[in-house]
This record gives C-alpha cells, sequence and structure tokens, in this order.
C-alpha cells in the first residue's frame, strides 16, 4: 500500500497533468457531443429498416465530416480521461468532469444556435451541482478483500 | 417507447462502459509522464485487458443510442439527461453490489434527478 501514499515531489506535477487532462476532458467531450449533434440533424430522419435502409443510412452516418470530427474530438476525450484515471482517482475526476454539463449547454448554444430556455440552464446548473455532490463523496463503501 | 429505448441504452450501457474501463485501467497502472512512448505502452496494456473490450462494446452500443437521439432532439437536451446515470449508478449500486449509499450522495443523486426534470420540462 506504500504507493498510495505520494511523497512531496511527485505530487505537485501529478496533480498538474490531471488538471491539465481534465481541462481536455471537459472540453473535448461536449465539443465532440456538438460535432454529433450537428452531424446528425443534417442527415435528418434515420430509417432502421428494411436491412437495406439501415444500411444506406450508415452509410451517409458514415460519410460525415461532422461525425467524423466528433469521433476524433470523443477520442481525444477518451484518451484523456483514461490518462486522468491512471493518475488520479475517480471519485477525484468525475466531480471535476461535472462542468462538462454547462460547457455542453454553452457550445451547442454557440455553435449551433440551439434555444436553451431559462428553465433549462437552470435544470442543467442544479445536475453540475448534484454531479459534483455525488462524485465528491466516500469512493469506496464496501471493503476491499487484502492478501495480507 | 422509442425514446425511453434511446435514453436507457444511452444511460446503462455507458455506465456499465465506464465502470468496465475504469476497472480495466487500475490494472493498467500509472502512466509514468506524457512521453508518447509511455502513452503508446499504456494504451498497449489497456487494450489487453478483457474490461476494457467489454467497456468499449458497452460504449459502442451507448454511442450509437446517442446518435440516434441526436437525431431526433437538440445537444442541449440529450446530454443533460445522460445524467440521469448517476440516478442509475446509485440504485444499481445498493440493488446490485450492495453499495452503502450515504445522505451526502443521495442528495447529490435528488439534484441530478431535479435539474433533468427542469431540463425535460424546459423542452418546450
Amino acid at each position: 500500500m506504500s504507493r498510495d501514499i505520494p511523497t512531496a515531489s511527485h505530487h505537485k506535477p501529478l496533480r498538474l497533468k490531471t488538471f491539465l487532462m481534465i481541462f481536455v476532458m471537459i472540453i473535448a467531450g461536449p465539443f465532440g457531443n456538438v460535432l454529433l449533434g450537428r452531424g446528425m440533424k443534417h442527415i435528418g430522419s434515420l430509417a432502421l429498416w428494411p436491412a437495406s435502409q439501415l444500411l444506406h443510412t450508415g452509410l451517409r452516418v458514415f460519410s460525415s465530416a461532422s461525425i467524423w470530427l466528433g469521433i476524433a474530438s470523443l477520442i481525444a476525450f477518451f484518451v484523456s480521461y483514461m490518462l486522468a484515471l491512471s493518475w488520479a482517482d475517480y471519485s477525484f475526476v468525475q466531480p471535476a468532469s461535472s462542468l462538462a454539463y454547462g460547457v455542453v449547454a454553452l457550445l451547442s448554444w454557440l455553435i449551433l444556435g440551439e434555444r436553451v430556455s431559462p428553465l433549462r440552464w437552470a435544470g442543467i446548473a442544479i445536475i453540475c451541482l448534484g454531479v459534483f455532490v455525488v462524485s465528491h463523496t466516500a469512493p469506496r463503501t464496501t471493503t476491499r478483500k487484502t492478501a495480507g | 417507447m422509442r425514446d425511453f429505448i434511446l435514453f436507457t441504452l444511452i444511460v446503462a450501457a455507458g455506465t456499465g462502459g465506464e465502470l468496465c474501463v475504469s476497472r480495466a485501467m487500475k490494472s493498467v497502472g500509472e502512466a509514468a509522464s506524457f512521453h508518447p512512448a509511455e502513452i503508446l505502452r499504456v494504451i498497449l496494456r489497456a487494450i489487453r485487458q478483457p474490461f476494457m473490450w467489454a467497456g468499449i462494446g458497452m460504449m459502442t452500443l451507448a454511442f450509437f443510442a446517442l446518435l440516434g437521439a441526436l437525431s431526433i432532439y437538440n445537444v442541449s437536451f440529450v446530454v443533460p439527461v445522460t445524467a440521469l446515470s448517476y440516478v442509475a449508478g446509485a440504485f444499481g449500486g445498493v440493488i446490485f453490489l450492495h453499495e452503502h449509499v450515504g445522505p451526502r450522495r443521495w442528495i447529490g443523486v435528488l439534484l441530478v434527478a431535479l435539474g433533468v426534470t427542469l431540463v425535460v420540462l424546459g423542452k418546450g
């Protein structure tokens, strides 16, 4: 268990890297969702049946530049998320990422011109707060089996 | 019914996928630096974890459900609603994993549920 106690010299750069990765997460994740939204709106209604229609829909989805840019952005999010999780606890990374719900609304308003009603802004703010509170509780509530 | 299936898939498969990925990354261990070789080493170790693949499979399912939902609704509606995964996670933890969920976490879950309700009400 000695590796759970970081020494002072290791602690600081680790936190800086973690914060940098969390920053990438809360920008790249929402940006990816906004691009996917733009791509899917552009494609319009999806026909899933019969199978030939499903194939046609799939081709339309994956020939959209917005969809691929959105996927690239979500991959950037995913890699930064994995790196952050390898340095810090889930219970540390998750509260910080609650900001992403605010960022996604802001970006969909700025980029897509979506009309976000005051009630929806209020709901999103409460979601951010709720996610922060949920994530900021004890990370482990069950006892871990230890080898010795 | 269509909306219920889409959002259930996004929430359930997404949360399950995240848990699997989190578990896989714990077995992989820390990335020691930002060096590309080190990042590549972490990625190569990660893709050898079965939990990583289970996680990726579930997240793929959640991704297609998300695309379906985004083709119908606005981004600023779909993404906040997916925060219901925190509510599902708390109940799932209590029911399936027998975790103890404290009052503070229930308050957070309640806030998320309230926020999603407002987002749904503010849809029009």
